[in-house]
């Protein structure tokens, strides 16, 4: 029984490789604007972006700082904007993205230090959706029954991390920061479309306001940039339709 | 250079936003101020990656009863477990389910519409019979769905969180049996300024430290703070020796691939192909708690019979489940198969190795969370610990799967109960920001060091040599090794200087703090190890493979002094109806 693991198994897979990264720095206890600096380190093709993150911070210049945590797409930590797009650095292999890095902050908020953005904008939009199961109903000691269908309904929109990959992806968010943003109308979705929900009036009035869901102009950046492959896009026009035709 | 020292007033201060921190938010909020910090964002913490489930006996597909559950956790627990606490635990799991639901998790369904259940290691019907459907779960990624759901409710309270606030110290006052927990100091990773939070009480909800090992499923923030800071104040430890290597990590990268795949069906494969489990336990096979099934693969490998062009390697494979089966029930992780090592787990069995996972020991707590100090049961008054960083003992010498998310449910909910009750009866400690001054030095000290050892250099050699001295099988000469290497790296800790000199998100520094944590803790670890002359769960050694119930049926408490160095004493097991017996599977 064997099995070729194609990423480090091989030969070549093992060979280190130069890695040229240019990242988008800034210090605001010394610098006034941001500023372009370049590394090179050596990696293996299957490592991570965040290992040469890593790497550079451990071994070439440990004032670097991006967030991190978890290392494998769960925590939501990590999103940056490598070769443009916005990706999570953790999820990404050498081999996937190449050699030659180009590594900026995410856009649409304020930049702190190198890599890391003031996430409260992002998170205050979140909370505006009333992201949380609105019941009055008092099940009793009981858990509430749901069939798989009305289950499967909300599915996709649970496994969203809030890395806001999404959000800043999107060019009406950078234009205009009063957007709910994609990532909080997904949260949205994934209570609007719960059988057990009872908020969903509330939920569909607040992102009928003008600084909700008809600010979307379906660029489907935000399904592209995220990292758990929800159809970001898809869930927003599901949620445009159910405040044009009153149907959940 | 001066750093800026702001002072708060609160109540309660739970520190940490993982699933005990906020289960146990949900119970202070409104009842008193409240502090909630975190050095994360609470939806960036390690709960969010556990993966299999929860296991409650509610029966919801075949029959169980919470005393099925209590045996195989003390079976599982290798005896050292208190039995005790393991009955409110397994007692209260199917209230702390039902609640989960209340507050809109997203359970996987059965056709009837009800919470599933699906198998999971260790658990069985009737003491050991078969094993039992008890893990309710939500896909692949109940710990997301646990953390999202619980930090949506601490949003519907409008819980004040303290983000990226960083706990460096706890502060006490009064001596001898007025003595007690007055708050903590904090260190604000966006300004660098110092937080001295006066509180009645204080919670610890830190999480593990699964980094003080190289292949590692522990998140890089998993560094034992929690832990760390009390015992660098003189409080005990728990059975550190007591830490749980889980058996089916992402080859070379440790990265957690759920017991739940052996729950689907999934099955273990040594490099000939030989389902090795079927020798190891009969009955339960591939679903033996972990502490057996990771020695198996240890056994597996060193005698040749491993993988991969190096023989250190065995397979998981599911290549034989139904297609359908795996994308709805195990997306995530065979997601995370072909990110990082390019292989389709439905066509290729998925290349695995035990990876550091749980420390069953910790912070000593009673069944209240109330933080004892002593082998006597002395309680800390205010001070409070839930989680992976604590230890009640319900998981004994080894956790079994689904256990902690139970865990930090049930006592995280115990703890803030028990918490808000406390403080509603004392008074406001008597605290200054004078309080602050130890952590500030330390900073200073540190940014102003020219020593030239290097924070990434020293946790590497700590990683290596616990890794390779410390984990799945330990001997004396092992654990004499890792010991040298440790007290070496302490020495060397002292010189250590950092590049960034700045206020603001300097986590050069705060990786510097970290590593203080990580290296005493792994001191108390290896001493605990080495005077443990005996296997039992997750503690194996080669050169005592036998369980010792007449001498080693007790807990380790470990201190450490102002010195660093480290004395050991011990407190009996407390037992119930379950007499250790051979653990058969």
């Amino acid at each position: 029984m064997t099995t070729t693991i194609a990423k480090t198994g091989s030969v070549d897979a093992m060979e280190l490789l130069t890695v040229h990264l240019r990242i988008k720095r800034y210090n605001p206890e010394v610098d006034t604007k941001p500023h372009w600096e370049e590394f090179e380190v050596q990696q293996k093709a299957s490592d991570t972006v965040l290992n040469a993150l890593h790497n550079i911070k451990w071994t070439v210049d440990g004032t670097l700082s991006f967030r991190r945590s978890c290392a494998h797409g769960v925590c939501g930590s990590d999103a940056m904007v490598i070769n443009g797009e916005n990706k999570l650095s953790c999820v990404n292999l050498i081999s996937d993205v190449g050699t030659d890095l180009v590594i900026e902050p995410i856009r649409g908020l304020p930049v702190i230090k190198d890599l890391i953005v003031d996430m409260e904008p992002f998170f205050a939009q979140y909370r505006s959706v009333i992201p949380y199961l609105i019941a009055e109903d008092d099940p009793g000691y009981k858990e509430r029954y749901q069939s798989q269908e009305d289950r499967a309904r909300y599915d996709d929109t649970t496994k969203c991390i809030l890395c806001a990959c999404c959000t800043t992806s999107c060019p009406v968010y950078w234009a205009n920061g009063e957007y709910v943003g994609p990532a909080a109308i997904v949260n949205a979705h994934r209570f609007i479309f719960d059988s057990r929900d009872q908020g969903t009036e509330r939920r569909l009035d607040i992102l009928n306001q003008k600084s909700g869901v008809w600010r979307c102009r379906t660029s489907f950046n935000c399904t592209e940039a995220c990292p758990r492959g929800i159809k970001v896009t898809q869930a927003i026009e599901e949620v445009k339709r159910a405040i044009l035709y009153d149907r959940v | 250079m001066s750093l800026n020292v702001h002072f708060h007033s609160y109540d309660a201060v739970i520190v940490g936003a993982g699933g005990a921190g906020l289960r146990a938010a949900i119970e202070v909020s409104g009842k008193c101020r409240t502090a909630v910090l975190t050095k994360l964002y609470p939806t960036r913490s390690h709960t969010g990656a556990a993966q299999g489930g929860m296991c409650a006996a509610l029966a919801n597909v075949e029959e169980d009863y919470w005393e099925w559950h209590a045996f195989d956790t003390v079976k599982g627990s290798d005896y050292l477990g208190d039995q005790p606490a393991i009955d409110i635990m397994c007692q209260e799991a199917i209230d702390a389910v039902i609640d989960l639901e209340h507050f809109g998790l997203a359970f996987s369904r059965t056709p009837q519409g009800k919470i599933d259940q699906r198998r999971f290691g260790g658990h069985t019907r009737n003491h050991g019979e078969a094993p039992v459907r008890r893990s309710c779960y939500a896909a692949d990624r109940t710990g997301h769905m646990i953390l999202q759901t619980l930090y949506q409710q601490c949003v519907a309270r409008d819980v004040n969180f303290f983000n990226e606030f960083q706990v460096f110290d706890v502060i006490f006052e009064g001596e001898g049996t007025e003595r007690r927990c007055a708050g903590v100091v904090a260190y604000e990773l966006a300004t660098g300024d110092l937080h001295v939070f006066a509180s009645k009480g204080v919670l610890f909800a830190t999480g593990g430290f699964g980094k003080m090992f190289r292949i590692s499923s522990n998140a890089h923030t998993l560094t034992g703070d929690g832990p760390g800071v009390l015992f660098q104040n003189g409080l005990p430890m728990e059975d550190l020796e007591f830490y749980q290597f889980h058996p089916t990590g992402i080859y070379g990268l440790g990265i957690l691939l759920t017991e739940g795949a052996r729950g689907e069906g999934g099955i273990l494969r040594n490099g000939l192909g030989e389902r090795f489990m079927e020798r190891v336990a009969p009955t339960v096979k591939d679903l033996a708690p972990r502490d057996m099934v990771s020695r198996a693969i240890h056994a597996e490998i060193k005698e040749g019979r491993g993988a991969g062009p190096d023989k250190d390697y065995v397979y998981l494979d599911l290549t034989h489940l139904p297609p359908e089966q795996i994308d709805a029930k195990l997306p995530d992780i065979t997601g995370f198969v072909r990110t990082y090592l390019g292989i389709e787990p439905k066509k290729d069995p998925i290349p695995i190795q035990p990876t550091a996972h749980y420390a069953m020991g910790g912070i000593p707590t009673n069944v209240n969370a109330e933080v004892v100090i002593d082998t006597n049961n002395t309680v800390m008054p205010g001070l409070y610990a839930a989680g992976e960083c604590a230890c009640v003992s319900v998981h004994g010498a080894n956790r079994l799967g689904t256990n902690s998310l139970l865990d930090i449910v049930v006592f995280g909910r115990r703890g803030g109960r028990a918490m808000a009750e406390y403080v509603s009866s004392v008074g406001h400690p008597d605290v200054t920001k004078a309080a602050a001054d130890k952590v500030r030095d330390h900073i200073e000290r540190l940014k102003s060091s020219k020593g030239g050892e290097k924070v990434a250099e020293l946790r590497t050699a700590l990683q290596e040599t616990m890794t390779r001295n410390a984990s799945v099988v330990r001997t004396e000469e092992s654990l004499k090794e890792a010991k040298a290497t440790i007290d070496d790296l302490r020495k060397r800790y002292e010189s250590i200087s950092i590049d960034d000199k700045g206020s603001v998100f300097n986590s050069d520094l705060t990786e510097a703090l970290e590593l203080s944590h990580l290296l005493d803790l792994a001191n108390g670890l290896v001493v605990g190890a080495m005077a443990r002359q005996e296997s039992r769960g997750a503690h194996w050694r080669d050169d005592f493979p036998v369980r010792d119930d007449v001498k080693w049926m007790k807990h380790t408490f470990a201190h450490q002094d102002a010195e660093g160095n480290v004395t050991l004493d011990y407190k009996d097991v407390v037992g119930g109806k379950y007499q250790p017996m051979e653990r058969k599977y």
